[in-house]
C-alpha cells in the first residue's frame, strides 16, 4: 500500500459501477410513487403488487422456460466447443473458434434481425423457441469461456492412466473426466441461465406474442404509475442474477482448482 | 480476441494437417478405424462440429441472408428479388441516416475513449497493487456487467429523468423550482449511460495484458536508472498496448449498434442507427432498407476498427 491515490481511485471506480444500480432497490421500498429523495417511508407494497400480477407471472414463467432450455443446450454445445478448443489441434480451428465466439462482440441487433428474417422466410412463427435459439447463440461463447478454465489446466495423464488401466473411453469419461469438470459445468449452466434471463434485444425481436420478463419490464416503462412495481421487479431480477452469478463463480473456481489451474485467472472473459 | 480464459484463436501448425493425411493415406484395412479414431484432428473436428454447425446455421448463414436481403426491395408486403443498389444509395445519401450513422460512431468513439481511460488505472491497480483477493476484485468488477443491461440503463433514466432522482430531490429541497431538462434525453446522457454500462468490459483485457508483463523488465529499468514515470511510458504502457486495443474494440464495436440506451435515455436528439434499423423492421416495414442499414453499419464499424488497429500499430512502432 505505497501508492494511496490509486487505491482511492479503485474504490471510487467500484462505487461508480454500483451506486447507479443501487437506486433500483432503494426506491423499490420507497412509500411514494414519485422517485425522489428524501425517502418517504418504507413499504413492501410494490412487492405485494407483484404477487398479484398475473401478466408478470406469465412473463416470468416464459423467461424461466427459455432460460432453462438455453442453459442446458448452450452448456452442451459449450462443453463440445471448450473441450475441442483446449484439447485438440485441427485445421481451421482458429476460424471456427472466431465464428463461435463472434456473438461476444457483434451488436445484438444484428443477431436479432438476421434470425428474424431467416426464421420468417423459412415459414416459422415467432415464439419462445425462436427466442431460445437466439439466446443459445449468445450464451455459447460465455459457456466456453467459463468451461475453458476447468478444461485448460486439465491433467491429461489422469485420463491416460485410466485408459492404460483398461477402462474404456466411456467409463473414463464418467469416472475421471466428469467429476473433475462437474463444477465447471454447473457454473456454465448458471451463467448461461442468467444471460438468457436478463437478455432483452433478441427477445424483443423474436418473442412474438409471448413476452419474457425483460420484455414485460420494457412494456411497463411507459406507464409512470407503474414505475414502483417495475422497480420492485427489477430489484428482484438483479438480486437473482447476483446470487446465481456468485454461485457460478464459486463453482468455476472450484473447477479450476480441481483441474490444477490458477483460480484467479480466466473465468468471466 | 484476447481473453483471459485463453480460448485460442490462433491457427494450428501445418504439420498437424500433414499428420491426418499421412494417417488416412496408409491403407492397412484392420487398423484404419482405430487410427482414424486416434487421429487428433478428426476427434477435434467431431467434437467441435455441433457447436460450429450451430453457429454456422444460426449466425453466419442468417448474416449472409441479411446481406442478400439488402439488395432486394420491398413494396408493402411484396419482396422484389431483383438485385439493386437502391437501398444502399438511400442509406448512404439520405441525410437522416447519415446523421444517425455519424452520431452512432461519434458517441461510440467518445464512450470508448472514456471507458478505456478510466479503466486503465483500475486495471493497473489490480495487476500491480493488489496481491491478495485479486479474484474477488475481478469478480466485483464483472458482476454489474452480468446483470440485466436493460435495468442498468433504466437506473440512469431514474436518476437523470424529468421526474428523476436528481430533479425531484433538488426540487424537494427547494434548490431548483423547475426540473432541469438538460439532464436526460440528449447525446450526453447516452454517453454517460453507455460509459457506465460498458466500463467493466474495458478493464479485463487491459488487466490481462498487464499481468503478462515480465516484472523483471521493470526491475531492469529501475536498475538502469529509469524513474517511475519513464519506466511506465517505456515499458508498461507499450507492453500493455494490445490489451488497450482489445479493450477499445470490445467497447466500440457493440456500442455503435446499441439499441436500448439511445431509446431509453436518448430522446429525439440522442437516437442512433440501431433505432432506425428497428424502425425499418417494425413500423416502417421496409426490411431490405433495414438490412442495408445494418450491413452498412457492420462494414463501417469493421473499417473503423481496422483503421484504429492499423493506426495504433503504426504509432507504437514509431515510439519504439
Amino acid at each position: 500500500m505505497k501508492i494511496r491515490p490509486l487505491s482511492i481511485y479503485a474504490f471510487l471506480y467500484l462505487a461508480f459501477l454500483y451506486v447507479p444500480v443501487l437506486f433500483l432497490p432503494i426506491f423499490s421500498f420507497n412509500d411514494s410513487a414519485i422517485v425522489a429523495f428524501p425517502i418517504q417511508g418504507l413499504t413492501t407494497r410494490w412487492y405485494e403488487n407483484l404477487w398479484a400480477n398475473d401478466v408478470m407471472q406469465g412473463a416470468l414463467w416464459n423467461s424461466l422456460r427459455v432460460a432453462v432450455a438455453c442453459s442446458v443446450i448452450a452448456t452442451i454445445l459449450g462443453i463440445c466447443g471448450a473441450r475441442a478448443l483446449t484439447r485438440y489441434h485441427f485445421p481451421g480451428k482458429g476460424g471456427m473458434a472466431a465464428l463461435i465466439m463472434l456473438p461476444l462482440v457483434l451488436p445484438e441487433i444484428i443477431i436479432a434481425i438476421s434470425l428474424l428474417v431467416v426464421l420468417l422466410q423459412l415459414g416459422f412463427n415467432l415464439s419462445l423457441i425462436s427466442v431460445t435459439l437466439g439466446h443459445i447463440l449468445m450464451a455459447v461463447p460465455f459457456s466456453i469461456a467459463v468451461l475453458s478454465s476447468s478444461f485448460e489446466g486439465f491433467d491429461r495423464s489422469l485420463e491416460e492412466a485410466s485408459l492404460d488401466l483398461g477402462e474404456g473411453p466411456a467409463v473414463t469419461f464418467f469416472r475421471v473426466t466428469l467429476p473433475i469438470v462437474a463444477p465447471g459445468i454447473l457454473s456454465s449452466l448458471l451463467v448461461t441461465f442468467t444471460i438468457s434471463l436478463d437478455e432483452f434485444i433478441v427477445a424483443f425481436f423474436l418473442s412474438g406474442t409471448e413476452p419474457t420478463l425483460p420484455i414485460y419490464i420494457w412494456s411497463q416503462l411507459r406507464f409512470t404509475a407503474k414505475l414502483p412495481d417495475v422497480l420492485a421487479l427489477g430489484s428482484l431480477l438483479l438480486l437473482a442474477s447476483v446470487v446465481l452469478l456468485s454461485v457460478a463463480e464459486v463453482m468455476r473456481r472450484r473447477a479450476a482448482k480441481r483441474a490444477g489451474a490458477d483460480p484467479a485467472s480466466g473465468g468471466f472473459l | 480476441m484476447t481473453s483471459a480464459s485463453g480460448v485460442p484463436v490462433i491457427g494450428i501448425p501445418l504439420s498437424e494437417a500433414a499428420v491426418i493425411q499421412a494417417g488416412t493415406g496408409e491403407g492397412a484395412s484392420s487398423g484404419w478405424r482405430a487410427r482414424l479414431w486416434r487421429s487428433e484432428a478428426l476427434r477435434g473436428f467431431a467434437l467441435i462440429s455441433p457447436t460450429f454447425l450451430y453457429a454456422l446455421l444460426l449466425l453466419l448463414a442468417p448474416i449472409l441472408v441479411i446481406i442478400v436481403f439488402s439488395f432486394w426491395t420491398q413494396s408493402y408486403l411484396e419482396i422484389d428479388r431483383t438485385a439493386t443498389f437502391v437501398n444502399y444509395i438511400e442509406a448512404w445519401t439520405d441525410p437522416l441516416y447519415r446523421i444517425l450513422m455519424f452520431r452512432s460512431l461519434g458517441v461510440s468513439a467518445v464512450v470508448t475513449l472514456f471507458t478505456v481511460l478510466l479503466a486503465y488505472p483500475m486495471a493497473y491497480y489490480l495487476s500491480f497493487k493488489v496481491d491478495q483477493r485479486k479474484a474477488l476484485w475481478l469478480f466485483l468488477i464483472t458482476i454489474p456487467f452480468w446483470t440485466s443491461y436493460l435495468l442498468r440503463v433504466f437506473a440512469w433514466k431514474i436518476i437523470l429523468g424529468y421526474n428523476g432522482a436528481i430533479n425531484a430531490s433538488l426540487m424537494e429541497l427547494g434548490i431548483i423550482a423547475q426540473p432541469m431538462e438538460f439532464l436526460l434525453y440528449n447525446v450526453n446522457s447516452v454517453v454517460i449511460t453507455l460509459a457506465h454500462a460498458w466500463a467493466p468490459f474495458a478493464i479485463l483485457p487491459i488487466f490481462v495484458s498487464l499481468e503478462k508483463i515480465d516484472r523483471s523488465l521493470l526491475e531492469a529499468a529501475t536498475d538502469l536508472g529509469d524513474g517511475a514515470l519513464r519506466r511506465f511510458l517505456r515499458i508498461t504502457l507499450p507492453l500493455s498496448l494490445p490489451g488497450v486495443i482489445a479493450a477499445a474494440l470490445i467497447v466500440f464495436i457493440p456500442t455503435v449498434g446499441d439499441y436500448i440506451t439511445p431509446r431509453l435515455v436518448g430522446g429525439k436528439d440522442g437516437l442512433m442507427i440501431s433505432n432506425m434499423i428497428q424502425v425499418q423492421f417494425g413500423k416502417a416495414n421496409n426490411w431490405p432498407l433495414g438490412a442495408a442499414l445494418a450491413v452498412s453499419m457492420m462494414m463501417i464499424v469493421a473499417a473503423a476498427s481496422l483503421a484504429f488497429v492499423g493506426l495504433t500499430r503504426l504509432l507504437s512502432s514509431r515510439i519504439r
